[in-house]
């Protein structure tokens, strides 16, 4: 009960704010917070990296190995792509099975990757119908203050764009190769607050937000990937012009994902 | 999208502009809508789209299960959106698999941004979707379904939801795909409308489109929708007619 009642202050607060277009932590309705990318962040994994947008931390890391491509997919590699909201990372999250909130962080970063083409994934074929690359790349976001989406799939990107094929490892080839990205999508989120749209919300903003957006782009100036979620409602000329707003983020991301 | 070492493509628009079902870039498939096609439930609704076959029924406002999950101020929307194991030509996995769960959580999300929860604190609104036959664009099927269901249940709303894909096929832009086209073609927007203000309740998209192409899907999409909107209300007219056409079309 007192949760819902500072949930519903709070709320109120940061819709305000919005009205006189201010916001919680000071920043303007159209700033992100600030990023940072560490690649090569766990040694263990074939390609990571870790992602902070402002105080949200996430860490990605890429495994391959060996395994069947699909019967359907003979000459493709396969591709998994999984978001743990671990815990550690924020008080609401529990132990037990995939909550539906990390099961749509994981399908929305899986959806960028994929629908761009990020990697070439018949690249990953060793053997026709026989023996491919299985691609997996896990996000566990450590610490939530908001906009999970863009974090890990930022983290996603700059592990694939950083990791290594361990083909010698496994006996494929004489020794190791990049793993080389052909695309670069990026996901920008945006919230409703009242009347004003902000971009990469905070936690506190992402509970008093009535709709988020998320909008993914590639280098190539495609939208190649959106997902609508929480309740609320965007108008079809906000997604035009938020389109717009992601491929100008999305350009700014590129760089900072292949420039570190 | 999905192409990958896949199969050989079809043909999926032919010189003269006509689709691989002979339908022009902006119309619809054939659909019809039977509102209160189930006895058990508060509410629901059969809608046949295309080869699509899809059950909604509505329960509730009833208790909330498991308790924890009520809200003192508000109904909670609950939704599973379910496809049947003979649904597809490959037989389905029975049970929730994560699409599903994904697709339940945005649908529910859609409605609960319509209903008018704070009317029924402390209670759920439980929305299930069976998907008995599929061929693309189940998602909105299911959400025109369920629509018309809240609708014979008598949850009040702000509106009706008619929903609708926008796809890209052999690079034009495209209402309403059919399996063939949603398999081979190059972008997919699914998008349910509130008709009263305009806006979008449930959004998603993958492929590849430009910011000129996205704007012309949801531009698109909203002239489809607003054409479902009317198959919509007409069902609830039907399921409702008291003393002949005139007395039930009034409202």
């Amino acid at each position: 009960m007192s949760n819902e009642v500072t949930a519903e202050i709070l709320g109120t607060h940061v819709l305000d704010l919005a009205r006189q277009g201010r916001r919680l932590d000071g920043r303007g309705l159209d700033e992100y917070r600030k990023v940072t990318v560490e690649p090569g962040f766990v040694a263990s994994a074939d390609g990571s990296a870790l992602v902070r947008i402002g105080a949200t931390a996430v860490v990605a890391g890429v495994k391959l190995e060996p395994g069947k491509p699909f019967p359907d997919t003979p000459n493709a590699g396969v591709l998994t792509t999984n978001a743990e909201l671990v815990p550690l990372s924020n008080p609401s999250f529990e132990p037990g099975p995939p909550h539906p909130r990390a099961i749509e962080v994981s399908r929305v970063i899986d959806r960028a990757i994929r629908a761009a083409e990020a990697i070439d994934l018949t690249k990953l074929c060793v053997t026709p119908g026989e023996k491919t690359w299985v691609c997996y790349v896990d996000v566990h976001v450590i610490d939530h203050s908001g906009n999970l989406i863009d974090a890990g799939s930022l983290a996603a990107l700059t592990a694939l764009a950083h990791a290594t094929l361990p083909a010698k490892r496994f006996g494929i080839a004489e020794s190791d190769s990049p793993l080389a990205l052909q695309h670069q999508p990026v996901e920008t989120t945006f919230v409703r607050l009242g009347d004003a749209i902000v971009v990469d919300p905070s936690f506190d903003e992402e509970l008093a937000c009535q709709g988020r957006l998320t909008i993914a782009t590639d280098e190539l100036a495609n939208v190649v990937a959106m997902q609508k979620g929480l309740i609320g409602a965007f108008s079809p000329e906000d997604v035009k012009s938020l389109a717009e707003r992601a491929f100008q983020h999305g350009d700014r991301m590129r760089k900072l994902a292949a420039g570190a | 999208m999905g192409s990958v070492g896949a199969k050989e493509v079809p043909v999926l628009l032919s010189p003269d502009g006509k689709r691989i079902d002979g339908r022009k870039l902006d119309e619809l498939r054939s659909m019809r809508i039977v509102a209160g096609a189930l006895h058990q439930a508060d509410g629901s609704a059969f809608v046949e789209w295309g080869a699509n076959k899809v059950m909604a029924a509505v329960y509730g406002p009833r208790e909330v299960h498991p308790r924890h999950l009520q809200q003192n101020n508000k109904a909670i929307v609950q939704c599973k959106y379910n496809m049947a194991a003979f649904s597809v030509d490959e037989r389905k996995r029975p049970g929730l698999d994560r699409r599903s769960q994904e697709i339940s959580k945005v649908i529910a999300e859609a409605f609960e941004s319509v209903i008018f929860v704070e009317e029924f604190p402390r209670t759920s609104i439980d929305i299930y979707i069976e998907v008995l036959q599929a061929n693309a664009g189940t998602r909105c099927a299911g959400v025109v379904a369920a629509s018309v269901a809240l609708a014979d249940a008598g949850i009040p709303m702000v509106d009706l939801l008619p929903a609708v894909a926008v796809g890209k096929v052999a690079g034009k832009i495209a209402l309403d795909l059919k399996k063939e086209e949603d398999n081979f073609g190059e972008a997919d927007l699914p998008m349910a409308l509130v008709p009263q203000s305009g806006r979008l309740v449930l959004l998603q998209m993958e492929g590849h489109m430009t910011g000129p192409e996205l704007s012309e899907s949801l531009d698109l999409g909203v002239v489809g929708c607003r054409a479902i909107y009317e198959k919509m209300k007409q069902a609830l007219r039907d399921r409702y007619q008291l003393g002949g056409p005139s007395e039930g079309a009034a409202q």
